[in-house]
């Protein structure tokens, strides 16, 4: 019995490792140079969905929110086989907090429609919040399994899923539809298929070529950009020509699924950030102890003193 | 959402599993005790279970003026959607200005599905809370008694202060071992409201087939002492010094990210961002270079011991004691320091 699933991925700044080369000279972190990843847990999301596609036929849908240069990650999901993908870009949709991110993602999830899963990725590493998946479950009016570490079973709709809640796991069952996050330690994730990235590397969403076509045209033109209706031509013209080589994928505003724009970007979501303070990494200066026999004695007996060590 | 209720009362979610409540339920009391009286409102917890209702006395002796007690046979074990309907239930009907909860699995899985029903804002693993009036030039106009917001983002790089003006209540999920677990007060007197709820068939869509809990065997949170470990260590043969150390003290054993990727020790040893917050009286940091992510987790110690041959490691920017050295010969320096210290 064939399971159609979705999967929402994300980009993310590679919070995790912060280099040298991304801190500004007043010790704060420069955002930009940090390379864009896919996120984690988003990984291992898409691979859970693959392995039931593997295994029970159906489909897999990618489906990311974020700028055009997320179109790099729905790459990822193609090489390593998910049947479709899907960018929703809008700049209305900038500044959403998670609840508004969740009411535009649950709306292109309805649009895509007929599904069975929704996995996500038990968090992001940029925001850390683990609250999208949830919040989707809820405006989707299906119920919710987070931190799943095992999909144990899958027969007749129904999924046995294992959960790893910390101090322990359960083992629950429920119908489907279901949304699904997914821990960092359910599964290895396949690497990307030779084949399929031979393939997949030239696919494109339309914010792609338009972005290339003007870049270009303004190149041969020595800076002076060609009328708008030649360019539109053109994107048009290789759209067709990767639509035809199945190499073109889906690119979707916020009127494409048909959302309410008061949920959506600063008006839709409640919290607001107030202040943001970096963290700088200050030399507030320690007392040195000399990596020595009375040295360490010394500190030691410093510790007894002030009743630190008993 | 509710609309802006300044008599609204400050809550918590009394967490709890099989009689037993978490500790971070009644740390957040004595959190929101302090918000109420500075907002001069009552404190509530909303207590769902079955058998539940002796614990309500705990949460009224560390600050509960009103505790909601929702009884249901069906509620014994968590699940999302009947919890949530709980918790959503009581604050359309109650109306508080406040709702906290545990930044734990559970917290972390119920507090959004309730933010998402109510339309309201929530912030995610805050270590700080506090109140204050907030100027929003754009309407020309100030925010009385907001709650601020205050967390670690950007992978711990920055900490950001949230506010949810306008669509109450304001909504945030607290890490643990961050809010002080206050003395209960014995004596305090408070009030138990039974309160029902009109569970619909589909709240219970997910069946829970089979639960195991493992002991804590790892306790970070509560040891006076950490010995902690990092990628410097080397290998999980060299790590046998850090819990020599550990032994030596009579303290817990800690790991940084990389110590744990490495395969030195289990995760559960973890300190930092993604595992455990802690605070000890004494924290060793032996071969940890000090990535944010792990301060984060350990700089609030009252006392911080760095051992790194790299003078320039960040961990030496929240150390108060610095030993620039190779951590295989300063460990055991260490240890035989101790085993002959002077008593007090």
């Amino acid at each position: 019995m064939p399971y159609h699933s979705i999967v929402c991925i994300k980009q993310v700044p590679d919070t995790a490792n912060v280099t040298a080369e991304a801190m500004k000279a007043d010790g704060t972190v420069n955002r930009a140079a940090l390379p864009a990843i896919f996120n984690p847990d988003d990984l291992r999301a898409l691979e859970i969905a693959l392995t039931v596609r593997d295994r029970h036929g159906g489909t897999v849908t990618a489906l990311t929110m974020g700028p055009p240069m997320a179109a790099a990650a729905l790459r990822e999901c193609l090489y390593r086989g998910a049947d479709r993908a899907i960018l929703l870009t809008d700049r209305r949709a900038a500044a959403s907090d998670t609840l508004a991110t969740s009411y535009i993602l649950s709306q292109a999830i309805k649009t895509i429609g007929n599904y069975d899963f929704v996995f996500c990725g038990r968090q992001a590493i940029d925001g850390d919040t683990a609250q999208v998946g949830p919040q989707c479950a809820e405006k989707l009016g299906i119920p919710q399994v987070t931190y799943l570490e095992q999909l144990v079973e899958l027969r007749d709709r129904t999924a046995r899923i294992r959960r790893n809640v910390g101090n322990g796991w359960e083992l629950v069952e429920v119908r489907l539809p279901v949304l699904v996050t997914v821990l960092d330690t359910a599964a290895e994730p396949r690497p990307p298929a030779a084949r399929r990235v031979m393939k997949y590397k030239r696919a494109r969403v339309r914010a792609e070529l338009e972005a290339a076509v003007k870049a270009e045209s303004e190149a041969a033109a020595g800076g002076k950009p060609l009328p708008a209706d030649q360019l539109d031509a053109e994107v048009e013209r290789r759209a067709e020509r990767l639509r035809c080589a199945g190499l073109m994928m889906e690119q979707w505003n916020l009127d494409d699924i048909r959302a309410d724009l008061a949920w959506c970007g600063l008006s839709g979501s409640p919290t607001k950030v107030h202040r943001v303070q970096a963290i700088v990494l200050t030399k507030s200066g320690y007392t040195e102890i000399p990596a020595t026999e009375e040295g360490v004695r010394r500190l030691i007996r410093e510790l007894v003193v002030d009743h630190t060590l008993g | 959402m509710i609309s802006v209720n300044r008599s609204g009362e400050v809550w918590v979610f009394a967490e709890q599993e099989d009689g037993s409540v978490h500790d971070v339920a009644l740390e957040l009391c004595g959190k929101a005790r302090e918000l109420a009286d500075r907002l001069g409102v009552r404190m509530g917890v909303v207590l769902a279970g079955w058998n539940v209702r002796e614990l309500s006395y705990r949460f009224i002796g560390h600050g509960a003026d009103r505790v909601y007690l929702v009884e249901d046979r069906r509620l014994e074990h968590y699940q999302t959607q009947p919890y949530a309907r709980t918790v959503c239930t009581l604050i359309e009907k109650h109306k508080p200005q406040i709702v906290l909860f545990g930044a734990t699995a559970l917290g972390r899985d119920l507090a959004p599905r309730c933010a998402s029903q109510m339309r309201c804002g929530l912030t995610a693993d805050c270590t700080d809370l506090d109140i204050a009036d907030v100027p929003d030039p754009a309407a020309k106009t100030t925010h009385k008694s907001l709650l601020l917001q205050i967390r670690p983002a950007f992978g711990g790089n920055i900490i950001a202060t949230i506010i949810n003006p306008e669509r109450w209540p304001q909504m945030a999920t607290v890490r643990e071992g961050v809010m002080p677990l206050r003395e209960p007060n014995l004596q305090r007197k408070g009030e138990i409201v039974a309160e029902k709820v009109a569970f619909e068939e589909q709240d219970f869509a997910v069946r829970l087939i089979e639960r195991h809990r493992e002991p804590r065997k790892v306790n970070l949170k509560g040891a006076r002492t950490i010995v902690a470990g990092g990628g410097g260590v080397g290998s999980k043969a060299n790590f046998k010094l850090i819990h020599d150390l550990a032994g030596a003290i009579g303290g817990a054993v800690g790991a940084s990210r990389a110590a744990v990727d490495g395969g030195f020790i289990d995760k559960a040893h973890q300190v930092g961002q993604t595992g455990t917050t802690v605070r000890p009286a004494l924290y060793i940091a032996c071969g940890i270079s000090g990535a944010i992510q792990h301060r984060a987790g350990m700089e609030e110690s009252a006392k911080i011991v760095a051992v790194n041959w790299d003078k320039e490691a960040p961990i030496f920017g929240v150390a108060h004691y610095g030993i620039v050295g190779d951590l295989n010969q300063v460990i055991p320096m260490m240890v035989k320091a101790i085993k002959e210290r002077p008593k007090e």
